[in-house]
């Protein structure tokens, strides 16, 4: 028998992690797809509001996260799919893998897609929704990075309840929208803080609401994820 | 370790409202080998996935190498490999790829020496950097079978190892086959090549409508 160490929880989630990105990475056409829908989504929403700038500028947070949870459903939707192909899930629960290094795995995948998609629109809104906020990056790529985490915990598990079912299309955003409700207000109005200012200092509050979410979420995707992918 | 390798009492097993396995008991030990023959639908698949703990039985109970199926999945899990009609591959990743992942997540210590050995065992190891996608379907059986290996299982389940495969494919399968029962695992081998099968096992078991039966 051929030496072996078995990893631990982390080093087997950083393993399917890799394994996520890299399928991306060579699925590239998939990438392209979702972000011509997120700009695509973006235009249109600009489109309906008219050429009201400082309606347009109002409204650019909102919208924004508007067209990442949209999106998102896609990307999610398809990181499920390339595991119900040839049951490749079914092949990693069976080596066995740990199924909280799965949901870790992915989760933090969908992440980093969703961040990556957020890089490319948010120079875009800020060009179309006509804002002008440079010195607010830093802190609006923070909001993003949660924001984007609290699309993928919940989503990562939605997204593999879905896959089991022949309706998953359907399923995915009528399980996922609602409980994503109190993300996407944080979301939105921490973004408008960050691009607007914040003269009644609230954005520690949604930021704060934020990460609450997050934290109850990824608790819960390791708590509730192996009986989803099991029974 | 139990010298029983397979020990299963009444296993059932309902898809809905059709019972696809209908309380089938089976004592294989440790070193033997079963085929396992029976029309489409008879229920062979579903045997194999519930001794692998892919899916749960809905009543009865077994044991493998004295595990409990029920509550001991994840180390049964361990001593398991199965090879169905289900390929476990990722279309978009190469044929190296598909192999170093699970290496990896198995812990073997030099992933890519044991990858470059088994690519060359199933005779991939000039199509190691081709996505699964550009396969044939005797391709990605043979990956599918180096994927097993990988895993050193103590017990073998195969189903229908022989389809897809040219015979050239099949000769390298038994080879591959007898190697492992060379090195002492439990082989279990569901196939309509009862032939080929009786040739590499020493018990049969005869399923018909999810029940055992007279062959």
């Amino acid at each position: 028998m051929s030496a072996r160490v078995r990893p631990g929880l982390l080093r087997s989630a950083l393993v399917v992690l890799r394994k996520d990105l890299l399928i991306e990475w060579r699925s590239r056409a998939r990438i392209n797809a979702l972000v011509f829908f997120a700009l695509s989504t973006l235009l249109l929403f600009s489109f309906a509001l008219g050429p009201d700038t400082r309606l347009l500028g109002r409204s650019a947070g909102g919208y924004l996260w508007l067209a990442i949870m949209f999106s998102s459903v896609l990307a999610l939707g398809e990181s499920f799919r390339v595991e119900s192909e040839n049951a490749a899930l079914d092949g990693l629960r069976l080596l066995p893998v740990d199924a909280r290094a799965i949901f870790l795995g992915k989760a933090t995948g969908n992440a980093a897609l969703l961040l990556l998609l957020s890089a490319v629109l948010v120079p875009v809104t800020l060009a179309v929704y006509d804002v002008r906020a440079l010195e607010g990056l830093p802190r609006l790529a923070g909001v993003l990075a949660l924001g984007c985490l609290a699309i993928s915990a919940p989503g990562t598990v939605y997204a593999a309840i879905a896959a089991q079912s022949r309706a998953r299309d359907v399923l995915l955003p009528l399980l996922l929208f609602p409980i994503l409700i109190p993300a996407l207000i944080s979301c939105s109005k921490a973004t408008t803080l960050v691009l607007h200012g914040d003269a009644m200092h609230e954005l520690g509050s949604w930021t704060g609401l934020l990460i609450g979410f997050n934290v109850a979420y990824w608790s819960l995707g390791v708590l509730l994820f192996p009986s989803v992918i099991e029974d | 370790m139990s010298s029983l390798a397979i020990d299963a009492v009444d296993l059932s097993r309902r898809y809905g409202t059709r019972w696809a396995l209908a309380r089938v008991s089976l004592r294989l030990e440790a070193g033997q080998s079963l085929l396992l023959t029976g029309h489409n639908g008879s229920g062979k698949t579903t045997l194999l996935r519930v001794l692998a703990g892919a899916v749960p039985a809905s009543t009865g109970r077994a044991s493998i190498f004295g595990l409990d199926l029920g509550s001991q999945r994840a180390a049964v899990r361990e001593q398991v490999g199965l090879l169905t009609h289900s390929s476990y591959l990722y279309e978009d990743l190469s044929a190296s790829e598909n192999l170093l992942i699970p290496a990896r997540l198995l812990g073997v210590v030099d992933p890519a020496a044991r990858v470059r050995e088994l690519l060359g065992q199933v005779g991939l190891e000039g199509r190691a950097k081709d996505a699964v996608r550009q396969f044939s379907a005797g391709m990605r059986k043979r990956l599918s079978i180096a994927r097993m290996l990988l895993k050193e299982p103590a017990l073998a389940l195969f189903d229908e190892p022989f389809g897809e495969l040219d015979p050239g494919g099949i000769q390298q399968m038994e080879v591959l086959i007898r190697q492992l029962q060379g090195r002492g695992s439990t082989v279990v081998l569901a196939t309509h090549l009862i032939e080929q099968g009786q040739s590499l096992c020493t018990r049969r078991l005869h399923l018909s409508g999810g029940r055992t039966a007279a062959a």
